[in-house]
């Protein structure tokens, strides 16, 4: 069967008018992972005796004429953070290598729902640590638009696998830019939505007050399509929101306002990318979309606030991983001298965990520490509260904020992975609005060469489908 | 730059063991990271209330009561558990 690069939108009328069976495009996509992964590697694991199971529902519920679901039969990638039940949950680190999901995570109870056939799990920087998926404990994806580049990360795997179509969308997960930053270097859409709008029940945490889960797709459209199937209010996380109490101004596209903050065109950023952005801005305005400078006064602090916030947020939640409740343990190991409970946890933590996850940890325990608190922790949080309300200022006058994904094209593979330093600065653009809670979204606007360049669009809280629109019509440019 | 002790310390904090050959390259990295994040000292925030999530967040409280679908999972969490004795984590001997 041969379908082209398929959208959710044309998979779905594709099913529907039956020009392909679902468990025809199960195979399909199937296959062409077996063909490619190996070079890509953007799954870690397959599980193609469910997703055939699942299209063959699909079809069934096709052929007794049912009402489809706009993600049913849709073959799909979920990062390896997030929770399916019953197959391997590894966030890409030694110390979960053997760790199978006792329940599925909110968002996935959704796609199962939906009868979306999830075939497998994605690559991912340990824990999501990371800009790159270099720092997979599995090896490293590649860019699919060059193969000696990284897909940038942490959801590296995810947008490879949508770039590389195998698979139609992928879920994601962003904390400090990990859905868009990889978008932007692969060509493929991403929205990070606003904190509290997707359910993070059964997402790995990494940063509570930052994570959120969202889409990464071919078009607009879809991420509109995915983002409605998993988002709202789900009792088993108190931070998410139940959407439809949140009110909503009728607007009209013609009179959205834009803002393009100064702070994110100085040094630093590639020429050709800033080339690149800037004409896909003046492409809107061209269009008669009124556009205009803004500032992000405190937009230089917001990347060691983010780290800081980020980092200590990690130290606390990875000390689930302990040797004791699951995962990697040297408890049951013949060691030359018998183990005590303290050499369980050192042990067990040093052998599971990589050089980044160490590294952060540490940087976050430090942060925490009698004596540093105040000055790191505490201070950062404060910066926090500065960077949200020159987001909440400029809100006042625009509708929505133009910026740059990544500040750079799409790296070699190694040419970071030694300077951890210079590996965080990559996200200069993408950070402050998860310090901010907001809405964004990752779009293709060009290419230096193989190369995509990503235009970020930053919202209102809650105002994805706003977003969205305003995306969707540079589409039609 | 932080000492060689101070790395050993908070890798303690932490409960990450480390070997000695690793102590001076997490020193090097964490120091010029830990450099990097003096940035704010540049910043007077002293005045400002710190925000420890992007929106204000209210406690969500529910009743503490048994549901059937978690005792289900018991088993399933405990099947998780590198060592257990009885349906219980067993922990190395503190004493």
């Amino acid at each position: 069967m041969e379908t082209g690069e398929l959208t959710i939108k044309q998979a779905h009328e594709g099913l529907k008018k039956k020009e392909f069976s679902a468990l025809e495009l199960c195979r399909r996509y199937l296959d062409r992972i077996n063909e490619k992964n190996k070079e890509i590697f953007s799954f870690l694991e397959i599980v193609a005796d469910s997703a055939m199971a699942r299209a063959k529902e699909v079809d069934e519920m096709i052929s007794n004429k049912k009402e489809m679901p706009f993600l049913a039969g849709i073959p799909c990638g979920v990062k390896d953070n997030i929770l399916v039940e019953g197959i391997k949950c590894t966030a890409a680190s030694k110390i979960l290598q053997n760790y199978t999901a006792p329940y599925d995570a909110g968002v996935t109870k959704k796609l199962k729902e939906q009868k979306a056939l999830i075939l497998g799990k994605t690559n991912l920087d340990e824990f999501a640590m990371g800009a790159s998926t270099e720092h997979s404990a599995f090896g490293p994806t590649k860019n699919p638009n060059d193969l000696t580049r990284v897909p940038g990360g942490s959801s590296g795997g995810s947008a490879a696998a949508v770039a590389a179509d195998l698979a139609v969308f992928a879920l994601g997960s962003d904390t400090g830019g990990s859905i868009r930053q990889p978008s932007s270097f692969c060509g493929t859409v991403g929205l990070k939505p606003t904190y509290g709008a997707v359910s993070r029940y059964g997402l790995m945490a990494f940063a509570s007050s930052l994570d959120q889960i969202g889409p990464i797709t071919k078009t607009v459209d879809d991420c509109k399509i995915v983002f409605d199937a998993i988002k709202g209010k789900d009792e088993l996380d108190s931070t998410s929101i139940d959407l439809s109490k949140i009110p909503h101004d009728k607007y009209d596209l013609k009179n959205v306002r834009i803002g393009v903050p100064k702070e994110y065109f100085v040094k630093g950023i590639d020429p050709e990318v800033e080339k690149i952005i800037k004409s896909a801005i003046k492409k809107y305005e061209n269009e008669g979309m009124r556009i205009e400078e803004v500032s992000l006064p405190h937009t230089g602090y917001a990347l060691p606030c983010y780290y800081i916030i980020a980092l200590s947020e990690a130290s606390a939640n990875l000390a689930r991983y302990d040797g004791i409740k699951y995962g990697y343990s040297v408890a049951n190991q013949k060691r030359e001298k018998e183990n005590s409970l303290l050499d369980v946890y050192l042990q067990s933590r040093e052998e599971g965990f990589g050089p980044e996850v160490r590294r952060r940890i540490m940087l976050g325990t430090y942060a925490l520490s009698s004596g540093y608190y105040d000055a790191y922790y505490l201070k950062a949080q404060k910066v926090r509260t500065k960077v949200i309300d020159d987001f909440n200022k400029v809100f006042k006058k625009v509708d929505a904020i133009f910026t740059p994904v990544s500040p750079i094209l799409p790296f070699k593979i190694g040419e970071k992975i030694e300077d951890p330093l210079s590996m965080y600065l990559v996200d200069v653009y993408t950070v402050s609005v998860n310090l901010a809670g907001l809405p964004a979204l990752s779009m293709p606007v060009g290419s230096v060469g193989k190369l995509p360049v990503g235009l970020q669009i930053i919202g209102r809280p809650f105002e994805e489908d706003k977003i969205l629109e305003i995306g969707k019509l540079y589409e039609h440019f | 730059m932080i000492s060689k002790e101070e790395v050993k310390h908070i890798a303690k904090l932490a409960r990450l063991g480390l070997s000695d050959k690793e102590v001076g390259k997490f020193q090097k990295e964490l120091s010029s990271i830990l450099d990097y994040f003096e940035k704010l000292k540049k910043i007077d925030v002293s005045d400002i209330e710190p925000s420890s999530h992007p929106f204000e967040a209210e406690n969500v409280l529910r009743k503490d009561e048994v549901k059937e679908e978690q005792s289900k999972r018991n088993k399933k969490l405990l099947e998780l558990v590198p060592e257990t004795k009885e349906g219980y984590l067993k922990v190395k001997s503190i004493f």
